[in-house]
């Protein structure tokens, strides 16, 4: 999937939205489609984001899509669960291994940080084996994602279904007549379903992407989900699935600092070491980072990113 | 200096004029916490000082020492880290003893009798979750009368709506005994506010009930169970858009709550999946008579019945108790009782006592494991 395209990702919109300013800075004219499927059964609620961007929109509604095509197509329900129970299993797997690997991997860094010269190398090789590891890990856990999704499209080959078609040909029209698209976040999940089902990416033209918070992440490469201080359980980011690849070399973070404990330069570190080379950009309110049709990215002022030393730099550094 | 280090040189004798003993209380907070041990601090004329806590296993009442040819009484005793220990000061002068808050601690706890005061034990923190935040949409709560036939009487009740509830959605539905109490004490509705926005839990609705007879009806009184579940359960399922399936469904409740939740749960099988149980008042006897006064009898009676033939009255259970609390042997007690019923149980203990702040600080956690929100896949 992955493509030169203009596309930009921001922060949150909630409380001071750049997403006007970042939608002129694209000097398009035209309708915008946009694309909500994140907020799921809220999805139609779009009143704001249409007054916002001051210009003519078209929901391309891939919540209430979906339901249709499945309520339509049990065979298709049916393979797309079995899909989901698979998924499910190889997450399971996943986390029981990346539990005890972030662990360890914690432990050797803090040993790392209070070791003597004398130990120092030996335990910042151990930790480095382990980020390896790790890195290891989240690749493996990916490709077998892929599998299942693969054997999932063989099986049902859902782009060539009747309940699909229309609904395709609709969405295609309306994309043909947008001059941008624009993605908002929410459940993340939901809206990677949903403009897989659907197979958006084929539909695009050369038009640019907007996409905030989790409509940010799934235009990176890696859909990764993160929360170090969850109220239940270690708090341990996980790779979700692969995004639609149009902005690439960058894992986003919208919400970071709720999110992560960016002053603990342990779980920065690790962070930042896990995913990298890809940069991990904190996509906080009034953050972004642009992508050009040449393949060059520009990040807006202030936008951070995690560095290696466990430190927040400028995401341009 | 600090105020530690005075006070010690206070009680090896040193003198402190009355300006220089005035300036040490004012520049510094009370009681003093140092690692585990913290320092109460009283000044004035007495005949004696006690501290008077809820502690169980030490002595409830535990005297000052008057400093020599001082107005100040010291008491330094051991906090373990994280406690929270509501307290008041007994003052005596002469035939008269007066119960009263802790002049130099600005920390207060309220309760439906008043208020406490409160020490806060080294790296205890007030969750920052059960205050307001600007950022999170507020709910609504409704306040109703509720026509119950079972008690033949009308009962006020309110309800918490999630902000954005809908009609067009469905909504999981809890039940909080004392739950005016609740939303007094514990800043209910903050913290669901707070919780929802931050995705740890999903939007609930809430019943909030309130009896004028909890002690009685709370303990095992098979009208409350049927109110609970042929009453307010389809009033609340006609009324407003809810999920209606037991996993749906949660009964919460404090001392005699969480034994009026477990009750009820025993009495109407298959109608509520979830209990949050805080510091229940599980009294029992393995052989004779309780202690615990008539208001007892039921519970006890109960509770035995239950340890005899458990059942399986619900699938997940969110227990708590305070270590500090004379409940704390019932509800260790009940742990692998209701884990071997094949129940999903957690267990959690806290270093409190039996009281509105520590049933406040269990809300996230109790929560969150028994609805868990959609935290780690929403990025709004």
């Amino acid at each position: 999937m992955t493509t030169h395209r203009r596309a930009i990702l921001l922060g949150p919109q909630r409380s001071t939205p750049n997403l006007a300013d970042a939608v002129a800075s694209l000097n398009v004219e035209g309708p915008a489609a946009t694309i909500t499927a994140g907020w799921e059964e809220r999805e139609a609620e779009d009143q704001e984001l249409i007054e916002h961007l001051a210009r003519p929109t078209r929901n391309l509604g891939l919540f209430p899509r979906s339901e249709d095509v499945l309520r339509r197509d049990p065979e298709l329900l049916a393979a797309r669960r079995r899909m989901h129970d698979s998924v499910r299993r190889l997450k399971e797997a996943y986390r029981l291994r990346l539990g005890a690997l972030m662990d360890l991997a914690r432990d050797l860094l803090a040993r790392v940080e209070s070791a003597d010269d004398e130990s120092s190398e030996l335990w910042s090789t151990e930790a480095e084996e382990v980020v390896q590891e790790l890195r290891a890990l989240d690749a493996g856990h990916l490709a077998r994602v892929d599998e299942v999704q693969a054997a999932f499209e063989e099986e049902v080959r859902p782009q060539e279904r009747d309940a699909l078609a229309q609904h395709r040909r609709e969405l295609a029209q309306i994309l043909d007549g947008s001059a941008l698209v624009c993605v908002a976040g929410g459940h993340v999940g939901a809206l990677l379903e949903a403009l897989r089902l659907f197979d958006v990416p084929s539909l695009l033209g050369e038009q640019p992407l907007v996409g905030w918070s989790g409509g940010a992440m799934v235009l990176t490469e890696r859909v990764v989900l993160f929360h170090d201080s969850p109220p239940q359980g270690p708090g341990n980011a996980e790779v979700l699935d692969r995004g639609l690849g149009l902005a690439p070399g960058l894992v986003a973070l919208p919400h970071a600092e709720r999110r992560l404990r960016l002053t603990d330069r342990t779980r920065v570190s690790l962070f930042a070491r896990r995913f990298g080379p890809a940069r991990c950009v904190a996509l906080e309110t009034g953050d972004g980072m642009e992508f050009g049709a040449s393949g060059s990215w520009r990040a807006f002022e202030g936008t951070r990113r995690l560095a290696l030393d466990g430190e927040l730099v400028g995401a341009g550094q | 200096m600090s105020a530690s280090s005075a006070l010690e040189a206070l009680r090896s004798g040193a003198t402190l004029g009355p300006a220089e003993v005035e300036a040490l209380l004012a520049d510094h907070d009370f009681p003093i916490v140092e690692g585990r041990r913290v320092t109460f601090v009283w000044r004035g004329q007495a005949d004696a000082v006690y501290l008077q806590h809820w502690i169980y296993g030490l002595p409830s009442s535990q005297p000052f020492e008057q400093l020599p040819s001082s107005d100040l009484w010291l008491l330094s005793m051991d906090l373990p880290a994280a406690s929270r220990v509501e307290y008041k000061l007994e003052v005596v002068r002469g035939d008269e003893h007066r119960l009263v808050q802790d002049p130099l601690n600005p920390h207060v706890a309220a309760d439906p009798y008043g208020a406490n005061s409160v020490v806060h034990g080294d790296g205890y923190e007030h969750p920052e979750w059960t205050q307001h935040d600007p950022d999170a949409r507020a709910g609504k709560v409704e306040e109703l009368r509720f026509q119950s036939d079972v008690f033949g009487d009308v009962r006020p009740m309110a309800v918490y709506l999630p902000a954005r509830y809908r009609e067009t959605r469905r909504y999981p539905l809890l039940i909080v005994h004392d739950g005016m109490d609740f939303l007094r004490f514990t800043e209910l509705a903050t913290v669901l506010d707070n919780l929802i926005h931050r995705l740890e839990i999903p939007p609930v609705v809430v019943a909030l009930t309130q009896s004028k007879n909890r002690l009685g009806e709370y303990a095992d009184d098979e009208r409350h169970a049927r109110f609970l579940a042929r009453e307010l359960v389809p009033m609340m399922e006609e009324r407003y858009s809810l999920l209606a399936t037991p996993e749906s469904r949660c009964l919460i409740g404090a001392s005699f709550g969480a034994v009026a939740s477990l009750a009820a749960a025993w009495r109407e099988p298959g109608v509520f999946a979830n209990l949050f149980l805080m510091s229940g008042s599980f009294a029992f006897t393995d052989i004779g008579d309780h202690d615990r006064g008539p208001v007892f009898d039921p519970v006890v009676e109960f509770v035995n019945a239950f340890r005899e033939d458990p059942g399986r009255p619900a699938e997940r259970l969110f227990v708590t108790c305070g270590t500090y609390e004379s409940l704390i042997y019932y509800n260790r007690s009940m742990v692998p009782l209701l884990t071997a019923t094949g129940m999903q149980v957690r267990y959690v203990e806290v270093r409190d006592g039996h009281n509105w702040e520590n049933w406040r600080d269990r809300l996230r956690e109790g929560l969150s494991w028994l609805f868990p929100g959609p935290l780690w896949m929403v990025y709004e």
